[in-house]
This record gives C-alpha cells, sequence and structure tokens, in this order.
C-alpha cells in the first residue's frame, strides 16, 4: 500500500486512541477534584492531569492558571492544545477522509458520526454534567471506532498499521500516567497509608480503565506495587505496557511476513517486549520506577520512529 | 424566449416517447411519497458522503448536490445520434491537439488564427514535437450538451482537461435503482455501473509502450481541500488504483515511482485530476507543492502517460470551441453531427459590436472560464450588471464569446411548490483509448433547480438526476 496511506492509517489510529486517554485523564481528575481535600489531598490534581498529557510545557507556555476551568478547556477543546480531544477528532476525521478508501464503511462512520457530533459541545468549563456527557461521548466514539475496525477490517497491512498506532499510543499513555503519579508509588510511602494514597490510587487505576479489573486480579485492596505490577507487567491488562507490546509485536510480524522481510521496527518492539517479559517488580523499583518508564516511553518513540523510516516515510 | 421544449411534453396532454412509463407512475404516485423517497435518497448520500466543496465559501466545506428523484429520458434512437456525434467531437478533438502541437496544418491552412493557439495560456510550448504514445490526448472528455426542441441538440462546452461528475452518474443510479426497483423493472434501462471497468481499461490501453503487459495505473489527486476530492476517492476504489498525491510519487532515471510500504513502485499511467500548472515545479508553477518534481522530464522520455495529456486545455477553450465544426471537417472530412451554439467570437470588431448591442439577449462566457463563473446572463441581469459587464468586455474583448440565451429544455422535476419543469443539460463522458472510444449511455443530467434559470452548475445552486438511456 502506499506509505502516504499507511502513516495516515496510522495517525487516525493514535488520535483516537489518545482522544480516548485524555478523556479518561480528565474524569479521573474531575472526581479526584470533587473530593474533600481530606481524602484527595492537596496536590493539584489539575496539573497532574495536565502533565499525564505530555502537554505540560505548552500549558504553561500559554501562561494559565492551572485551574478546573483552564484544564478542561485546554485538554477538551482548546485548538492551542494539539492533543486536546477536539484537536485530536479533527485530525482524526482529516486523516480519515484522505484514506477513506482504506477504511470500511463503518470505521469512516464512527470517525465522521464522532466528528460531527462535536459541535454539540462548545463549551464545558463549569458545566459537570455537560462535561460528563462530552466524556463518555469520547469513549464512546473511540470504543465504536475500535470496534468496527477490529468487526469489519480485513487483516492485511491496513488493520497491522491502525494496530500498531492504537498500541504505540496506548503504551505512551499509560507509561505517562504511572510516570505522573510514580512519587505515590515509592515503597516510602508505603507507610503513609490512609484514605489520602488510596483515592489516589483509584484514580491512577481509573484513568486507565482498570479500576474493576485491579479488583478481579489481585482481590485484595489498592496498593502502590501491585498498581506498577498492573499496569506494567500484567499481560492480561489491554492497556498494561506488556500487552501493548505484545500485540505492537504480534502485528510487526504479520507484517514482515506479508512483506517477506524484517527490518530496525522488528528489533525494536521485540528488545522491548523481551525487557518487559524478563522484568520483576522488584528490580523495576530497585532502579526506579521513574528511570525505568522514562526509558520506556524514550523506546516507545524510537519504535513509532522506526516504523515511520521503515515503512511510512 | 418562449416556453422551453419539454422533454416529457408535460405541458400538454401528450406524451414524448420514453416518458410513458414515467409519467403514468408520476400521476398515479401521491406527492407524499415523493417527499418521503426524496429524503430516503438524501439520507442515501449523506450516509455515503458524496460531498463537493465550495471554493469561497467557509460556512459549509462539504456541501452535498442536490439530488431530483425524477429521472431525465433518452430513447435509443436519440442517443445513438448523440453518441455518433459525440465519438466524432472527440476524434477531431484529438487530431486537432495532435495537430497543434506538431505541424500546425489546420493553423497553416488558415482555418484557426495562429495566435488563438500559440498566445492561449493554456498552449503549453513543452508539448510541442512530442510524440505521444498512441496520439491521444484528451482520453476523458465531458461533452456538455443541451437541448432546444426534438431534433436538436447542441454542444455548450467541450472539456477537455479534468472533467468531474462522473461519480454523480454512477451514485445516482445506485441510489435510484434502491428507490424505485419497479420503474426498473417495467422498462429496460441501459446500464452505467460498467464506467469504471471501460475507463480502466481505456488508460491500461494507452500506457507507454516501455511499460509491462500489465500496466500500473493511478489516480493523481490535488488533496482533500480540491472540491472534487470525494469522486477521486470514489473512483480510485471503483477501478482499484492507489490515490496517489504528489508527495507520494518520486522520478528516478525519468521513471515515475510510488513510495509504498514495501519500497519504491513503478506507475505507468496517471489518471491526473491536478491542472497542468501544478503537475510539475521544475517545469511549471515553482511554488507548487501539489506536483512532483521531474514528472514533465519521465512524460516527455515517455516513461509515463498523463491521462488527459499536457496542454489539452486550447481544445476546451470557448473561442478555439466556436471552431470546433470547421476543426470537424478539417480532420474527418464529416460534416459535424452535432452542432455548436451560434457563437460571436468578441475579439472580433463585428462580433463585439453586434454582442455589445444585444447584450440584454446573449449569454457572454470568458474563453477560460468554467464552473459557470465570471459570466453574463443578459435576460437574467439587471442594467448595471449589465453595463459593468459592458466595460469589461470593452477592456478585454479576447478573453470572452457571446451566445444567443438558449431556450434549453426543461424535465420535470420536483420541487418545493410540486412537479414543475426545470431547465436541464447533459454531461456525456467520452473514453478514448488506443483502441476504440467506449462512451457509457447516459450521463451527467444536471438541473437548474431555481425556476426560470439556466445556470445548472453545481457551484450556483445546481442539482443533478439520474440519466435514463432506454434500451428500447
Amino acid at each position: 500500500m502506499l506509505s502516504r496511506t499507511a502513516d495516515n492509517l496510522f495517525w487516525l489510529a493514535r488520535y483516537v486512541e489518545r482522544a480516548e486517554n485524555t478523556a479518561r485523564i480528565v474524569d479521573a481528575a474531575n472526581r479526584l477534584a470533587a473530593m474533600p481535600i481530606a481524602y484527595a489531598g492537596e496536590s493539584n490534581e489539575w496539573e497532574s492531569a495536565v502533565a499525564a498529557t505530555g502537554t505540560l510545557g505548552l500549558f504553561k507556555s500559554l501562561g494559565k492558571e492551572a485551574t478546573a476551568e483552564n484544564v478542561v478547556e485546554f485538554l477538551a477543546l482548546s485548538p492551542e492544545n494539539p492533543s486536546s480531544i477536539r484537536s485530536c477528532l479533527e485530525r482524526a476525521r482529516v486523516n480519515a477522509r484522505t484514506v477513506r478508501t482504506a477504511l470500511t464503511g463503518e470505521m469512516w462512520e464512527a470517525i465522521n458520526g464522532a466528528w460531527l457530533g462535536l459541535r454539540d459541545f462548545d463549551r464545558l468549563a463549569g458545566d459537570r454534567l455537560k462535561l460528563n456527557a462530552f466524556l463518555t461521548y469520547v469513549k464512546e466514539a473511540s470504543l465504536r471506532f475500535d470496534g468496527s475496525a477490529y468487526r469489519t477490517m480485513l487483516r492485511n497491512d491496513a488493520f497491522f498499521f491502525s494496530g500498531l498506532g492504537s498500541f504505540i499510543e496506548r503504551a505512551d499513555n499509560t507509561a505517562r500516567i504511572l510516570d505522573v503519579k510514580y512519587h505515590l508509588l515509592l515503597p516510602e510511602h508505603e507507610s503513609v497509608g490512609g484514605g489520602l494514597d488510596f483515592f489516589q490510587w483509584s484514580s491512577i487505576l481509573r484513568s486507565v480503565s482498570a479500576n474493576t479489573a485491579y479488583h478481579w486480579v489481585y482481590r485484595e485492596s489498592v496498593k502502590p506495587w501491585l498498581v506498577a505490577d498492573l499496569l506494567v507487567l500484567n499481560e492480561q491488562l489491554p492497556r498494561s505496557l506488556s500487552a501493548c507490546y505484545a500485540r505492537i509485536c504480534e502485528f510487526l510480524d504479520e507484517l514482515s511476513l506479508a512483506y517477506g522481510r524484517q527490518g530496525p521496527a522488528q528489533r525494536v518492539a521485540r528488545s522491548t517486549r523481551n525487557r518487559l517479559q524478563n522484568a520483576t517488580l522488584e528490580e523495576v523499583f530497585q532502579g526506579g520506577l521513574h528511570e525505568f518508564l522514562t526509558e520506556l516511553i524514550g523506546e516507545n518513540t524510537r519504535l513509532g520512529q522506526a516504523i515511520t523510516d521503515q515503512y511510512l516515510a | 424566449m418562449g416556453v422551453a421544449f419539454d422533454e416529457m411534453g408535460a405541458s400538454g396532454d401528450g406524451c414524448r416517447p420514453g416518458y410513458e412509463v414515467l409519467k403514468r407512475w408520476l400521476e398515479s404516485t401521491p406527492p407524499d411519497l415523493l417527499v418521503t423517497r426524496r429524503a430516503e435518497a438524501e439520507l442515501l448520500f449523506r450516509r455515503i458522503g458524496i460531498t463537493f466543496n465550495v471554493y469561497g465559501d467557509d460556512a459549509g466545506e462539504e456541501r452535498l448536490i442536490p439530488f431530483d428523484i425524477i429521472p431525465r429520458i433518452l430513447t435509443k434512437p436519440e442517443w445513438n445520434i448523440l453518441a455518433r456525434g459525440l465519438e466524432q467531437r472527440t476524434k477531431a478533438l484529438n487530431a486537432f491537439l495532435a495537430d497543434i502541437y506538431s505541424k500546425g496544418e489546420i493553423l497553416r491552412a488558415g482555418h484557426v488564427p495562429d495566435d488563438l493557439i500559440y498566445r492561449n495560456p493554456y498552449y503549453r510550448p513543452e508539448m510541442a514535437g512530442l510524440k505521444l504514445a498512441h496520439d491521444i490526448y484528451v482520453m476523458i472528455a465531458g461533452i456538455d450538451i443541451v437541448r432546444v426542441d426534438p431534433e436538436t441538440f447542441y454542444v455548450l462546452e467541450d472539456n477537455a482537461r479534468t472533467p468531474s461528475g462522473v461519480s454523480y452518474m454512477l451514485e445516482n443510479r445506485e441510489v435510484m435503482m434502491r428507490l424505485f426497483p419497479d420503474l426498473f423493472a417495467e422498462q429496460r434501462i441501459a446500464p452505467v455501473e460498467n464506467y469504471p471497468d471501460a475507463l480502466l481499461a481505456t488508460l491500461k490501453s494507452v500506457a507507454p509502450r516501455s511499460a509491462s503487459s500489465d500496466p500500473t495505473v493511478a489516480l493523481l489527486t490535488p488533496g482533500p481541500y480540491n472540491s472534487a476530492f470525494y469522486e477521486h476517492s470514489f473512483l480510485a476504489d471503483k477501478l482499484g488504483i492507489e490515490l496517489v498525491e504528489g508527495r507520494d510519487l518520486q522520478v528516478r532515471d525519468n521513471v515515475v515511482y510510488m513510495r509504498t510500504t514495501e519500497g519504491p513502485k513503478r506507475v505507468d499511467v496517471l489518471y491526473r485530476r491536478l491542472d497542468d500548472d501544478f503537475l510539475d515545479p521544475l517545469t511549471f508553477r515553482p511554488d507548487s507543492a501539489l506536483g512532483v518534481p521531474g514528472l514533465m522530464n519521465a512524460y516527455r522520455a515517455g516513461n509515463i502517460t498523463l491521462s488527459n495529456a499536457v496542454g489539452t486545455g486550447v481544445a476546451d477553450d470557448k473561442a478555439v470551441y466556436s471552431y470546433m465544426p470547421e476543426i470537424v471537417r478539417f480532420y474527418l472530412g464529416e460534416e459535424p453531427i452535432l452542432k455548436n451554439v451560434p457563437t460571436w467570437r468578441c475579439r472580433e470588431p463585428d462580433a463585439l459590436k453586434y454582442v455589445l448591442d444585444h447584450l440584454p439577449e446573449m449569454v457572454v462566457k470568458e474563453v477560460a472560464g468554467s464552473g459557470g463563473y465570471g459570466m453574463l446572463i443578459g435576460p437574467a441581469a439587471d442594467k448595471k450588471t449589465i453595463a459593468d459587464f459592458a466595460a469589461k468586455l470593452k477592456a478585454n474583448p479576447d478573453d470572452f464569446i457571446a451566445q444567443p440565451t438558449l431556450a434549453l429544455s426543461t424535465s420535470p422535476t420536483f420541487v418545493e411548490s410540486g412537479i414543475a419543469p426545470r431547465h436541464v443539460d447533459l454531461r456525456p463522458f467520452v473514453l478514448s483509448g488506443g483502441d476504440k472510444v467506449r462512451i457509457v449511455p447516459g450521463g451527467l443530467t444536471r438541473v437548474a433547480l431555481k425556476e426560470g434559470s439556466l445556470v445548472v452548475n453545481s457551484s450556483q445552486g445546481g442539482g443533478t438526476k439520474d440519466t435514463w438511456v432506454l434500451d428500447a
């Protein structure tokens, strides 16, 4: 297929995934911010929400204070933020329109519908009901897109490039959320205990839609190192780094099979996957969770570049 | 201007041949059913996403072309005349282009003034002396036809650059077949769905001689912001070819390749929907980012076929149009089957004087214009508009031609007030290959939805209809 078509599919999937991730982060921050300080702590939940989306630098450069109103506006609708939910859905739609013929009708309708529906949400700050409706709307749009891709696309290179986009974006997102909150997971904080940390950890789980999953997997109260285990190493959780890399390697293998050759992308992905498979929680914490995550985010970015160089440029 | 000729003959009790079934059906169908069907049609079009972009219109970046659910019908004998005339005309167009880019015999014989060609903005000196595979320049022509009475069809314009609209011909038929299966069962309507096949066969038939036996064809689009982008992606999909932008292509050693996920792949034929000016920044507009650097070198080396060829705009020109009867006679030695609308060339002083004296009765067009922009329709214009236009005309008479205001035929159309006659034209698509000429029976009927309006362009509030050629 055309490199540009593959590139468009790859980024289309990334934008949709990013929109959903941002919606979940806003949702989690919103819940936490609504709690009494005794439960939620005094840390600025809104600033760390911006940090989790990797746009703190941009936000600060705009000279705005991290209030609920400003952050919601910035993350949800702001045209100044290229990663805001609206920007993501708009760019996804531009990409989709450009590669219409590579999409199934259902996928096009999912994206086009999501874009058309944006018009109903012109202002969210200050209207919590509307904000909730918006976040639900975004999550559903993303589920619809994913579902229609999964159910209607041919299992050929178009599907694999789109899948790579979703999982590389997702891995990046999971790593960032953990990283932003990593100080809460440091072992010495273990002793603090109490209500405060509980709600913070729950909020992390919620922002990657793993709150219920945690309890099914570990069957005990929320513990910081188990949260890290779930999000980094547990392949059962679809948003964990391990699960993302399992799928990434699968798609890259399919591509090398279809095209009859391998390249740097396959090697980079496999080495990251091996690392995740062989790591233990103890090692991760000994070397420092922050360092571990920073390296992984770097490797993930390098993989994106390798895929671009090998197939999309 | 008297009452226009109605193709169904709806003004009297009678009914013209071909319309019997439709007329009976219209008379027996309650209006609210038509309303329902129209709503269903619109829903179908929205779902498919057939839209066009209107330049200079921020509010509705992508709009739906209004679709009229009442078809326009031609009988087999009527179509046969049209088809023969269209084939003749495109053959003449191709012979004309081959001539003016080589020996220029028609100019030397004095049938067409040479400054009209050599000083024409669409004349491409780069094409002079270049021998094209199969000598075909216009592989895809959209010839606009109007009708004024039962016998007389006029050619209004020859679109020899990148004619658009064929996706509507195809989608209109799909929607009609879904909404009115009974009408299709009751009579034999010639299919149009083989158009993509015919187009692909045509494009492959003009591949360069150096190409493999199964040449690679791609469609070159300016991109999603172009007004006809939907059509580009639609056609690429139906033809099963890649939809490429300039940046997807590269030229190495005068061979054109597209960048794919499996490395560079050679392209033999480019169905380009990009104007000459933007094709190659090294040859034409250096600021164009839409084209492919080096494409013209590959073209001149004979390693790629461009469809349509570069420089066909000369034949598209409305002043050249006025010479078409001579052009047909000169190359084919035949009388033209399809008539030209009588045309005054404002570049000629006598003609200019006549036109200025009769402006309120005339239609004046820019010779290089298209899309219904920049034209004057005398009978519909107020005094000030006419005076302003007269000034423009006097300042640059070479840029204009004038024609009498034709009483375009009408066809019954479902509008707000019910079923009423509206003016229509017809754009059939003529495909000229290395092997033969292919014409799918039918075309795009455009309809001026406003009462009395003669402008059918979609950019000016026109709509479309399905066009039925009855197969006896």
